[in-house]
């Protein structure tokens, strides 16, 4: 089928787009924002911080920048800084956060990543094979009336120990009709296309036809609509942790941070205040991320989400 | 709606946690478990309990709580009040605010209203919910001191009361949703002011106000009415975090504690129950729309 090959493709000038990318001040700003807590997930055990995990009866609710001795067994002591002060076990709320920031960008980007993968493939067949696509999009009409963070804490509660398996799952979940919907207008409106035509025409079976003629259309919209999934599965995620149905509580998370500032904000909001600070920038920077990316990559887009 | 309840009951069924097993709790003995399994039809199969159970709900019957030992009818009457409260109180603060920003906004392109705006409406998305309910807590409920920190009131206990405490959760909730109507509303807006028929308004002489209300606004609601409706699904989402953040007894809170309770009926009634709402809103927007555009029909 050497034929095939020589038909156009359905992207126009990506190179032409991708040079524009640099320019939109907001795709810089957002990038700059998560290079950075990227970074601070990757060299957390660098940053000065203690194991999240430790607890210290002796040391509950210090507010920070509080000093602490610890006497180590041969007599020597050592002083700390609890920068962001310390929880009401005692654990140092400035590692947690530094911590914290590993299980969100895991969670953002494995979500993102895998509702994008299924999306993709299910949007692909149910918009090309027309018979399917009456009873997929039911199914997804049906996962779609059920408010996404409702359906996430009542798959949370499906399995045992909640992990961070489970909380995936949960999310990507009511994740997935949202990328259906959009690689299936997708495909709608370039299957009709003269090029499609041709290929069909000259008889490119369909997985083929949809893998090398119809998949390039949708990879714009599904980078940025990667990028919005990131971000609201890292508020999920947050928000799951935060009520106590998320990843256990003694792993570092913000949400759980959140969670166990909860009961003694009114006298210690710092277990409150750091992490919030964290997540909220992460989700602009991720947000902003993709809408300068829409920008670029898809103007159509705008008015679409 | 039929696939939604099929969903919501295998969802919540087929799983590995049992029931039965966390009510007997840890001394219990294999009979015990499988007493209670029985009389609770655990023990049927599924299909058999789910047909059981659409029947129920058919019925009107909604079963009753593994973990409060109560009808579920009942726990529902008795936490609906406060998150209906919340929800509407939000619904009217989030519309009052949105729409006149995003008419503004719309009209002074450019301004630094406009600029507030889409400012809004990029940190209303990013700030989750309880970030921002927090903020507003400690702002105004303990650095100023002016509200109640949490709790609610029952209307039936003094009005006054009853609104105090519902001012901060309204308006944690209502930020997402400003920023989402108020984005639409810009958008739409702006199409409109666009179109002949608001020159040819403006050319007769008619001040820009009565253009703005009578001629933009009504030709622009249909997309803003759409957006409300789907807003829905945020706000439900909100009200369960909302009611965590501020101690609120209501719906989302009943929802959580069955979840940490592993009772099943009433998560899944719950969850029935919020979704039910949602559609049917939705179908009410369907139905505005032959009201604001006589040009729909259905």
């Amino acid at each position: 089928m050497s034929t095939v090959l020589t038909l156009p493709s359905a992207v126009e000038r990506p190179a032409a787009r991708a040079r524009r990318l640099p320019r939109n001040r907001s795709v810089w700003i957002g990038a700059a924002i998560l290079a950075v807590i990227v970074a601070i997930a990757v060299l957390a055990p660098y940053l000065g911080t203690t194991s999240p995990a430790e607890i210290d009866p002796a040391a509950r609710n210090r507010r920070p920048g509080a000093e602490r001795v610890i006497r180590h067994e041969d007599g020597t002591t050592t002083t700390t800084t609890s920068r962001m002060g310390t929880d009401s076990l005692g654990r140092d709320v400035y590692s947690r956060v530094i911590y914290g920031s590993r299980v969100s960008l895991i969670v953002g980007v494995t979500v993102a990543l895998i509702s994008v993968a299924i999306g993709l493939v299910i949007g692909l067949v149910s918009g090309y094979i027309r018979w399917l696509d009456a009873i997929v999009m039911r199914i997804m009409d049906g996962l779609m009336s059920i408010p996404a963070i409702l359906l996430a804490i009542a798959l949370v509660s499906l399995s045992r120990g909640a992990g961070l398996r489970t909380v995936i799952l949960a999310i990507v979940i009511p994740e997935v009709p949202r990328v259906v919907r959009l690689v299936r207008s997708v495909v709608l409106s370039v299957r009709e296309e003269p090029y499609v035509e041709a290929a069909r025409a000259l008889g490119v079976p369909t997985p083929a036809l949809l893998a090398r003629h119809v998949l390039p259309s949708t990879v714009a919209p599904l980078v940025v609509q990667g990028t919005f999934v990131c971000a609201s599965a890292i508020v999920v995620e947050a928000i799951l942790s935060f009520l106590g149905v998320g990843i256990p509580p003694e792993t570092p998370t913000w949400g759980n941070i959140m969670a166990e500032g909860r009961a003694l904000f009114r006298i210690f909001p710092h277990n409150i205040f750091f992490p919030s600070i964290f997540l909220a920038a992460t989700v602009l920077a991720v947000n902003m991320l993709g809408d300068g990316l829409r920008d670029t990559l898809d103007p159509r887009l705008r008015h679409q989400i | 709606m039929a696939v939604v309840a099929l969903f919501v009951f295998l969802l919540l069924r087929l799983t590995a946690g049992d029931p039965a097993a966390i009510i007997a709790g840890d001394n219990a003995t294999a009979q015990d478990v499988a007493a209670i399994r029985q009389k609770l039809g655990l023990d049927e199969p599924i299909a058999s309990q789910f047909v059981i159970w659409i029947g129920k709900i058919l019925r009107g019957d909604l079963g009753e709580s593994f973990f409060f030992k109560k009808t579920i009818a009942e726990l529902i009457a008795q936490r609906i009040e406060p998150t209906l409260a919340l929800a509407t109180c939000t619904l009217v603060l989030a519309v009052l605010m949105a729409v006149p920003l995003g008419v503004t906004a719309a009209y002074k392109r450019g301004s630094w209203i406009d600029r507030f705006v889409m400012g809004l409406s990029v940190l209303g998305f990013s700030v989750p919910v309880f970030v921002i309910g927090y903020a507003l807590m400690y702002l105004f409920a303990i650095h100023f001191a002016w509200l109640p920190v949490q709790g609610y009131q029952r209307i039936g206990d003094g009005f006054g009361g009853f609104i105090l405490r519902l001012i901060l959760p309204s308006f944690t909730l209502a930020i997402i949703y400003v920023a989402l109507i108020a984005r639409i509303t810009r958008t739409s807006v702006l199409e409109v002011l666009g179109a002949d028929h608001v020159r040819t308004a403006r050319a007769k002489g008619l001040a820009d106000l009565p253009v703005l209300l009578r001629h933009v606004l009504r030709n622009a609601a249909v997309p803003i009415v759409t957006i409300i409706g789907l807003g829905v699904a945020l706000l439900i989402g909100g009200v369960v975090v909302t009611e965590s953040v501020f101690s609120i007894p209501g719906l989302g809170r009943l929802t959580v504690d069955a979840v940490l309770a592993r009772d099943y009926p009433t998560v899944q009634a719950v969850v029935l129950l919020f979704s039910a709402v949602y559609v049917l809103i939705n179908l009410l927007v369907d139905l505005t729309y032959t009201v604001l555009d006589p040009r729909i029909r259905y």
